[in-house]
C-alpha cells in the first residue's frame, strides 16, 4: 500500500485527512474502534496544523516491525513550533482549548508518539497504531 | 453541506449524517438557535448516529449547541452516538456538559416532553 500524504492547508483537509486515515485503518484490518481512534487523532493533530501553522502535511503508511503491522503517521509543518513542548504535553497549557487538548488527546489513542519541534522552524509528529 | 433542522411536534430534530467541518460545526449551531426562536422550540434534539469521528473541537461545538440552547429555554438531547464514538471520546476525557444524552431518537423524544411537561406546570 502506497504512502498516502494529506496536504493541510483548509480546514475541509481536516475532513479529507481523517477519512483518508480512516480508508486505509479498514484496509489494514483495524476494528470499528481502532479506526475511530485513529481517524480521531488524526483528526486533532490536522486541526491543530491548521490552527497552529497555517499548513501543512500528513502523511500516512504502513509501519512493520518484527512481528505486526500498523499504521503510521508523519505530521510536519513549518510553522512557529511549540515552545514549551514539555507544559504543553503535561496538560499545562489550553488544556481545554488549544494545543494541548490535541496532542495530549492524540498521544493517548496512538501506541506510539514523538515530537520534534524547534521554535521559529516548525513541528514534526510521529504516530503509530499497531493491528493487535 | 447544510444541515436541515426539522420541526417534529414542539421540538427541532438536527440529523447530523455525514463528517462536518468546523465552519459547518458552527453554522449548524447558528441554524440551531435561529429556528428555536422562530418556531418557539421547546426542545432539540441532536442526532448524531452518522458521525464517525467526535474530537475535540466537535465535542466544545455539541456542548455549546446544548448550552446556548438550554440558555434559551430549549433542553437539547443528543442521541445516536455510535459505541466506538463513545468509547474514544471517554478515553480523550471529553465531556458534553450541559447536554443530555439518549439512545435513539424515539427516547430522546420521550425525555424532551417529559422535561417539557415538567416546564409546563
Amino acid at each position: 500500500m502506497a504512502d498516502r500524504h494529506v496536504p493541510i492547508a483548509h480546514e475541509a483537509d481536516i475532513v479529507t485527512a481523517r477519512r483518508q486515515a480512516r480508508d486505509l485503518a479498514i484496509e489494514l484490518g483495524f476494528d470499528v474502534l481502532g479506526q475511530v481512534h485513529i481517524a480521531t487523532a488524526v483528526s486533532e493533530l490536522a486541526r491543530n496544523i491548521i490552527q497552529y501553522a497555517g499548513n501543512g502535511e500528513i502523511t500516512l503508511s504502513v509501519a512493520h516491525d518484527e512481528r505486526r503491522r500498523g499504521l503510521a503517521l508523519t505530521c510536519s509543518d513549518q510553522g512557529p513550533g511549540i515552545a514549551n513542548l514539555d507544559l504543553v504535553l503535561a496538560g499545562g497549557i489550553s488544556p481545554v482549548r488549544g494545543r494541548g487538548r490535541g496532542l495530549t488527546g492524540a498521544r493517548a489513542l496512538l501506541d506510539e508518539f514523538r515530537i520534534e519541534t524547534v521554535p521559529g522552524r516548525g513541528t514534526t509528529i510521529w504516530g503509530c497504531k499497531w493491528l493487535t | 453541506m447544510s444541515i436541515p433542522v426539522l420541526r417534529v411536534e414542539e421540538f427541532l430534530l438536527a440529523s447530523i449524517q455525514d463528517a462536518l467541518t468546523d465552519s459547518e460545526a458552527l453554522q449548524l449551531k447558528r441554524n440551531i438557535l435561529a429556528q428555536i426562536r422562530r418556531s418557539r422550540a421547546r426542545g432539540v434534539l441532536l442526532d448524531v448516529s452518522g458521525v464517525d469521528v467526535v474530537d475535540s473541537f466537535t465535542a466544545r461545538i455539541l456542548g455549546s449547541i446544548g448550552d446556548a440552547a438550554e440558555l434559551m429555554g430549549a433542553p437539547t438531547v443528543l442521541v445516536g452516538l455510535q459505541p466506538e464514538v463513545a468509547m474514544t471520546m471517554v478515553e480523550l476525557g471529553l465531556e458534553l456538559q450541559g447536554i443530555t444524552t439518549a439512545l435513539n431518537i424515539d427516547r430522546g423524544l420521550h425525555m424532551l416532553r417529559a422535561l417539557a411537561g415538567e416546564r409546563n406546570r
